[in-house]
This record gives structure tokens, sequence and C-alpha cells, in this order.
């Protein structure tokens, strides 16, 4: 069948004039299609009805509405939110893989805490909201803390939660990849500790850091579970709003609304998903 | 960058030999440094898994002690909504079916890319990373009309296994480009071809035996995935463990069967990894 | 091959739809075998029109399901509502989304239109139903002319089903509550919460304004409710935490807005639970009933409609009553004597003039929320 002629190795010797062969790319067509349905069609949907009006005009103008100052209350406190947990999640993450990685690499130890890490890096939600409840609830296991409360502490602290262990993830193969011999070589030429993470191991794992910190920050974005179940009296960030915008049944419901900052959302995690492929590429140079 | 690190996988580079001198004295530095990492870490993550615990201990009265949570996840039902089990069960379903389909989508689809459409790796990894670029809030809003029309075909909350696959999607890229780029996938296929293999042979019973790690870890993000998954069921009014975790949240003053639950959910997760930790383990003896 | 390939992705696609339809629990797609009789009483309003009370009884038993949509189980005693339903017609219920707002019931309606999944029935409040008419079937229950006029919809679009007053419910731990402003000392520290978003929930919209009315402030302007949470803000008073049952239990919020049919010590579970309504603002709000034009099973909806709005001991006026709601039909159940008196005398009582927002004073309300809720209370 002419399928098969197509499929030929470099071995088989190239044939002049292609007769009936299906060009190889069409084997991709399943995962292209698949991913065009769910995925970009989807996105294509909100994106346009973005920039809708309720009964199905075009309304460019809606865009102005990102620069409503309400609007931008909620992308700032998104910002916030993510910011701080990330940068928090990032560096305590950086500090928790470093442990991890030079302890003994077949050891219990580092399983026990990859396979912890592996299981809280996707536990949110829900449960998490009310583990902290229950944590911090005066009939609690501590008293609660009035700072706990107030945006964005302590929706920052249990959004930690899940952001250290992906940052463990995310960022031990970079601290694998520091080879022992560049540390003995640095010692040789008499550096201290310090020189050696300033001029050696810093610049290194630098791109692989800030690769972790903008994931993270594009994770901490879209989470949505983990805020409504702890917190849902007001909306600080963009998800709940866009939750709002969907079902709120003061008549304040509005989809397009709920596109427009749907649409806003993509726009700042694209800009985040960029930096970190980037990044990302730059700091595999380093490591192959 | 490397992959997200697997979880059998150990580094190639072993510490060195005994230290002696000053190395002993930075070794003993670095151990310090990682008993009181762990000890303030452990605590932190530690804490609220104890206040779960500790709720899903708690009896009717506070301050007493019952198993009763931990019994009613066997036997939770609500009004009119399907027993908490059987969410528990329709949710492990769905992370057999997100997984396989996954495989099948992403392994041969990886593979071909690899040997025979170089051009289009830019693209596919672009395309697997962008739902880490479209919340999945976002994401349902467009669904919408889409499960409208699956929702014609089966009403079954199995039908999110469609979106899940795309959720999975960058975690098990990850995953599976590491693998793949750890071995010489040209030599292996022209080598298996050239004996007379079919294709499908080649992914099947060439390639993908030496992926092992890289698949079981791209099954395993895939499962937590799906086990932790609320906003598209919650949004496309489906049924699963986390929404209904959430209903019985929002419903019943006696909560304690929400911390059983999770719990168990945890522990499960963590008994998972650590068993293919070790299962792996023995694959990369072999090399 | 590549067509081996294409075969096997397919077969595995194929195979997990198969298994994916196999399996599929739960909701039965049995709508209904008697399609002369479904498409009648999809257009009848009425039972008498399309037969009387055993025709379509009989015709919602072939139907055999019904769906319903964010009826929580302690919600006004819907989990008795429900079970009773089943119990005496046979008639198996799915409930979707037992914690949904009125706007996602429409938005099923809406999304769902034309599955067996569809909400056949929808329990919204006041501001949903009068902006979505065009997605119901009118329909009069057989004792219509039982509800005050000013609680329905004339055709039978919509009507009113139960409602309560707004209140405070308190641990009393914290004593006795006599006044609002109470709440603003400092042994409430981090205590007070509404039930969800005002910009969102229709609870918590109430809650602002029966603060707004304790204040001094009026049905059309909320402004003093907002400064009253302000305060409470302000004075480190208000929790933004969700409360729920759980939470109220663990004693993290023991201060909840809420209707008084939701402040019940059965509903929140611990006993020690007080309810204060303010002398001077008893804020009241009723939810309204309504038939999916679209309905996949049309006349277990209508039935639903009749056992809700029957007056019978164990039907489903009395059955709200037990719930703490106040069922639509009770001036003329007191009068006709078919009220359940022992229910009806633990309802909080109330001294005051009741108000109810309209439609107008409901936007407004909204509108003003939406603008300067999260500055006051962020």
């Amino acid at each position: 069948m002419a399928v098969a002629a197509a499929t030929e190795t470099g071995a088989r010797p190239s044939r002049a004039g292609r007769r009936l062969s299906t060009p190889a790319w069409v084997g991709t067509v399943p995962f292209l299609a698949y991913v065009a349905i769910f995925l970009v069609w989807p996105t294509g949907i909100v994106v346009v009805d973005a920039l809708k009006n309720p009964n199905g005009a075009w309304a460019f103008s809606n865009i102005t509405e990102l620069g409503n100052p309400l609007v931008r209350g909620y992308f700032i406190g998104s910002f916030k939110l993510c910011l701080l947990s990330s940068l928090l999640g990032a560096v305590f993450g950086a500090i928790l893989a470093y442990a991890v990685a030079s302890g003994d690499p077949d050891g219990t130890v580092r399983r026990l805490y990859l396979a912890v890490s592996g299981v809280l890096a996707q536990f949110g939600g829900v449960t998490l909201a009310f583990a902290f409840l229950a944590l911090i609830g005066p009939v609690g296991l501590l008293f609660h803390a009035s700072w706990f409360y107030s945006f964005p502490w302590g929706i920052t602290v249990i959004y930690t939660y899940f952001q250290i262990p992906l940052m463990v993830l995310v960022f031990l193969p970079a601290i694998d990849g520091l080879k022992v011999q560049w540390r003995e070589a640095s010692e040789n030429l008499g550096a201290s500790a310090w020189q050696y993470w300033r001029h050696v191991g810093g610049p290194l794992l630098a791109p692989a850091f800030l690769g972790g910190l903008l994931l993270l920050f594009a994770n901490a974005l879209s989470a949505f579970a983990t805020i409504i179940a702890w917190e849902n009296q007001i909306a600080y960030i963009v998800p709940q709003q866009i939750s709002t915008a969907l079902s709120s049944e003061v008549g304040l419901s509005n989809v397009n609304v709920a596109d427009l900052l749907a649409l806003g959302m993509v726009i700042m995690v694209a800009i985040v998903m960029t930096g970190y492929a980037l990044l990302q590429r730059r700091a595999a140079r380093w490591l192959r | 960058m490397a992959a997200l690190t697997s979880v059998g996988e150990t580094p190639l580079t072993a510490p060195a030999g005994r230290p002696s001198g000053m190395q002993a004295r930075r070794r003993k530095r670095l151990n310090m440094f990682r008993y009181v990492v762990f000890t303030v870490f452990g605590l932190f993550f530690l804490l609220p898994l104890l206040a779960m615990v500790r709720f899903s201990l708690e009896g009717a009265k506070l301050g007493t002690w019952s198993v009763t949570a931990w019994k009613q996840i066997a036997s939770y039902s609500g009004t009119g909504i399907p027993p908490l089990i059987s969410s528990i069960e329709i949710t492990l379903e769905l992370a057999v079916i997100t997984c396989v389909v996954m495989l099948v989508l992403l392994v041969p689809t990886m593979i071909w890319v690899r040997l025979r459409v170089q051009w289009l790796a830019r693209t596919m990894e672009f395309l697997c990373l962008l739902p880490l670029t479209i919340p999945a809030i976002v994401l349902v809003v467009g669904l919408g009309a889409i499960y409208n029309k699956i929702q014609h075909y089966s009403l079954s909350a199995l039908m999110l296994f469609w979106v899940y696959v795309i959720l999975a999607l960058p975690y098990a890229y990850r995953a599976l480009a590491a693998g793949l780029s750890a071995i010489d996938v040209t030599t292996l296929s022209e080598a298996a071809r050239s004996l007379g293999a079919s294709w499908f042979s080649v992914m099947v019973r060439v390639i993908a035996p030496n992926m092992r790690q890289a698949i079981l870890n791209a099954v395993l993000l895939t499962a937590a995935l799906v086990l932790g998954e609320f906003t598209i069921a919650y949004l496309l009014l489906y049924n699963n463990l986390q929404v209904e975790l959430y209903s019985i949240s929002r419903n019943t003053p006696n909560a304690g069967v929400l911390f059983s639950t999770s719990v168990a959910a945890l522990l499960f997760g963590f008994a998972l990894l650590m068993i293919l930790s070790y299962a792996g383990r023995r694959r990369r003896g072999r090399g | 091959m590549r067509s081996t390939y294409r075969l096997a992705l397919a077969g595995a696609a194929a195979a997990a739809l198969l298994a994916a339809g196999c399996s599929s629990s739960g909701s039965s797609s049995s709508s209904g075998n008697g399609t002369s009789s479904a498409a009648n009483w999809a257009t009848e309003t009425s039972a008498s029109g399309g037969g009387g009370m055993n025709a379509l009884v009989a015709a919602a038993k072939k139907e055999g399901t019904l769906n319903v949509i964010a009826l929580p189980p302690t919600w006004a005693n819907y989990g008795a509502i429900l079970s009773a339903f089943t119990a005496k017609y046979g008639i198996k219920i799915n409930s979707a989304l037992p914690d949904g707002t009125s706007q996602q019931e429409v938005n099923a309606v809406k999304t769902e239109s034309g599955t067996a999944k569809a909400p056949d029935v929808l329990d919204v409040g006041l501001a949903v139903a009068l902006a979505n008419t065009s997605l119901f079937a009118p329909y009069q229950v057989s004792t219509w002319s039982d509800i005050p006029t000013a609680q329905k919809e004339a055709s039978g679009l919509w009507y009113e089903d139960y409602g309560g007053y707004m209140a405070v419910g308190y641990s009393s731990k914290f004593g006795t509550i006599t006044s609002l402003n109470d709440l603003l000392s400092s042994k409430f520290k981090n205590a007070v919460a509404l039930n969800g978003n005002p910009t969102s929930a229709n609870a918590a919209l109430n809650g602002v304004m029966m603060a707004n009315l304790a204040q001094g402030g009026t049905a059309s302007d909320i402004s003093k409710g907002v400064s009253f949470f302000q305060k409470l803000k302000t004075a480190g008073n208000f929790s933004p935490v969700s409360a729920t049952g759980a939470t109220i239990k663990a004693g993290t919020t023991p201060v909840v807005f809420n209707w008084d049919y939701l402040n019940l010590p059965s509903y929140v579970g611990v006993s020690n639970w007080k309810v204060f309504i303010p002398q001077n603002a008893v804020l009241g709000g009723f939810y309204a009933q309504a038939i999916n034009k679209t309905a996949p099973h049309p006349a277990a909806a209508r039935l639903w409609e009749e056992f809700l709005y029957s007056q019978a001991a164990n039907g489903g006026q009395n059955l709200w009553l037990q719930g703490g709601a106040r069922p639509v039909e009770q001036a003329a159940m007191k009068s006709n004597g078919s009220i359940n008196a022992t229910a009806a005398g633990k309802l909080p009582s109330v001294t005051g003039s009741p108000v109810f927002l309209t439609q107008a004073q409901n936007t407004d309300a909204a509108n003003y929320l939406a603008a300067n809720w999260a500055k006051a209370v962020g």
C-alpha cells in the first residue's frame, strides 16, 4: 500500500519523484486534530466572545474595559498573589531542592521528598484550604492569627504549600547537573564557598531558577479552587471575578466580561510563559 | 532544561569518597544545613496534614475520637447525588483512561516527530506547553459548546478525559521528552526497521521499553492531575472526587469525611509514588 | 506501518469511548418511552389540561427520572423533600451541583439544552427568574389561587416558593446580641462572615442590605450597609473566610449573616447557635420555581411542582415549613387549616413590617456593590 512506501527509513535509497506517498507529517494529524478541537478551538471561542456584546455584535471597545480601575484591581491582586507565592516558593523550593540533591542519590530521604513533592504539587483546592482552616481556626491546632486572613498573606502561605514542591520537582535536575568536579576545581583554585556560588554555581543555576520562578507564577495564576474554597466573600483575583461574572445571581453575570477577563489572563500568562521558554532553552545549553 | 525530575531517577554523578580535612568540615556543615532544612520543611508540610488527620478522627462532639469519618468513605451519600464512593470510582477510572489516551496520543507522535518530522518539534513543544498558558477556568468557558455535543452521546463524567488529556500535556510531554532525549531513537528505530519490524513494533517493542521510567513518570503526573482536578469538572457540572468533596464541605456540618477522604487520597498518591520510585530504580541500573 | 499505528490509535480511542459509555453510571437516559404523552406534557399549562392528576402521575412515572439542580439537602429541608418525592412516586431524582447559584442553574439549562442531563426544574432568586423568563414553560399548579398575586407571574412562568428573613446567626458563647452595633465590639474579632460574595450571591447581597436597613438606610441605597461592613473590617471583626457548616462547627466563623432558615441549629450543626433579626430591619426574600421549557422530563417536572405546592401534611409546603422557611401559601394554609402548626410555631418571630426588595432596588444594590464592595472590605 502507498502508505508503506512513505514510511521508508533513511536506510533505503530515496526515490526520485515520490508517487502516491503521504508526507511524514500526516502521522501527527491525530495529535494536531485533538489539540485543535479541545484546546485551540475553545480558546478561540473565548477570545472571540471577549470582543462581543451580550447580543452577539462585535464590540472591540471591550478591550478598554481592561483599563477600568476595578478590573485593574483584580489583575493587580492576581499579580501580587502570584508574585509573592512564586518568589517564596522558588526561594524555599530551591533551598529544599539543594538539601535533597546534596544527599545520597539513592537514599530514602531523597525518594521520600520527591514522592511528597510529586503528591503535594497537585494537592490544592478544597482539601488544602480545609487543611489550613483546620490548622488555623480557634479550635484548630494553632490559634488563629489575624494577619492570616488579610489578603494576600494567608492565601500566599497556602499557595506556597503547592508551589514549593513544584519548584523542587523543576529545579532538582538543574542542581543535579552541577558537577562535583566544578566545585572541586574551584576549591583547588582557592575559592571560598561564597565565591564558588557567586561566580560558578549561581550563574549556572540562574536560568533554571528564573525558569522555575516563571513556571510557579503561571501555576499560581491559574489556581482557582483553593481560593474559592478559602475565602469567597470578596473577589481579590481574576479567577474569582471570572467565576462571579459567570455565576452571579444578583444580575451581574455577563459572559462577555468573563471572556474578557479570561483574555487578559491569557495575555498575562503568555508573557510569562514566553519568558519561561526562552530561559529554559538557555539553561538546557549549560546542562547538556 | 531537563524535565521534571522523575521520581526514580538518580543523578549521574556520585558524591566523592570519604572526605577529609576541609572537605570533612564542609560535609559536616552541609549535613547540619540539611537536617535543619528537612526539619523545618518537614514541619511545614506535616502540620496541615496532621490537622486534617486529627479532624478526620474527630467524633460528633469536639474533643471525642471516632473512626466514623474513615468508614464513611465507603458509605457516605447525600440525597439525590451519587454516593462518595462512586465519585471516587469515577475519578480513578478517569485517571486510567486519561493516562492511556495520553500515552497513545503522545508517545507515537513524539517518536514520529523525533524521527521523521523534526521541523514540527518546536510546534509540538509549543502546543504541549500551551495548556499551562490557558488556565482551566478560561478553557472551560470555551468548552461548553463542545461538551454539549459530547453530552448527546454520553452523559458519563468519564467524558472529562477528553479535556484532562489536554491538561496533562505539559507535564507528560516534559517527562516523555526527557526520556526520549536520553536514548538514541534514530539508531534504535533504524536497526529495528532494517530487521523488518513494522512501525508499530518499533514503537511498542523497541523504543517504549527503553523509555519505561519516563513513561511511568508521565503516567504518575497525569494521574496526580486527574485526582486533583476541580475547576473543569465543577464548571461543566460533572461530579468527580474534588467536586463532591467541595459539595460535602459546603453542605455538611460534619465534614469529617472530607478530611478522611483527602488524607486517603494523599496517602494513596504517596504510596504509588514511592512504589514507582523503587520500581524505576531497578531499570536504571541496567542503563 | 503507519496504517497499523493509525488503527491502533483509533482502536484505543474507540475502546476508551466504549469503556466510558459502558460504565456511565448514575444518570440514566430513560427519558420516557411515552413519546406522545411527553410531547403533550411539555406544553400543558395545568394538570387538568393534560387529563388530570392521575394522567400526570402516570406520565411522570413513565419518564422515571427528574433532574434537579442547586438543591442542597440542608437548605430549607430539601433533603427530606427529595426523599419524600421519590418515596411517593418512585421517580429517581438526579441532583446536580447542590452548591450552585441561581445563575449557574440558568447556565446549565442553556449549555445542556437538548441533552438528557438538562435540569427539568429551577429554584432561583427573583432577579434571575425575571431575567430569564424566555427559558421557562408556563404552568399553573392546582393550588395556584392560593399563591398571592404579587408573588407569581400571571401566566405561570415563575411562582415564588418559600422565603425567610435575613438574620444573624451566632454562637451563644457571645451572649445575646440585641443590635447589629454589638458586632463592632472587640470580642467579635475575626468572627463575622456573610454567606458568599454580595456581588455574586443573593443571600450575601441581602445580608448587606439588612445591615443597611438596620443602620438607618433605605432599600434604594445600600451605601450604609457597605459602610457598616467597612467598620467591621476596620475593627478587625470581618472574616473573609467562606462560611460553611464545617467552619461554623470548627469555630472559625462563629457569626454568620444568612437567611433565618439557614441559621437553624439543625442546619449549622451546632446546638449552641442563636438567631437574631433586628427589629427595624426585617428583610424578606423569596425564591421562585420555574419549569425548563425544553425539559427532558416534562411530566416529571410538572408533577414535582404539584408536589411542592401540595398542602398535604407531607407535601412540599409543609416540608419547607419544617425546614424553617416560610412557604408562599402560608396565609391560605393557615385559614384552611392544612398548615403544620408546630412547625409554624417554631419560626422566629419578627417585629416590624417586612421589606421586600423590588427588581429595581435589587439592581441598584448590585451595581453599587460591584463598584464599592471590594474597595470597602478588601
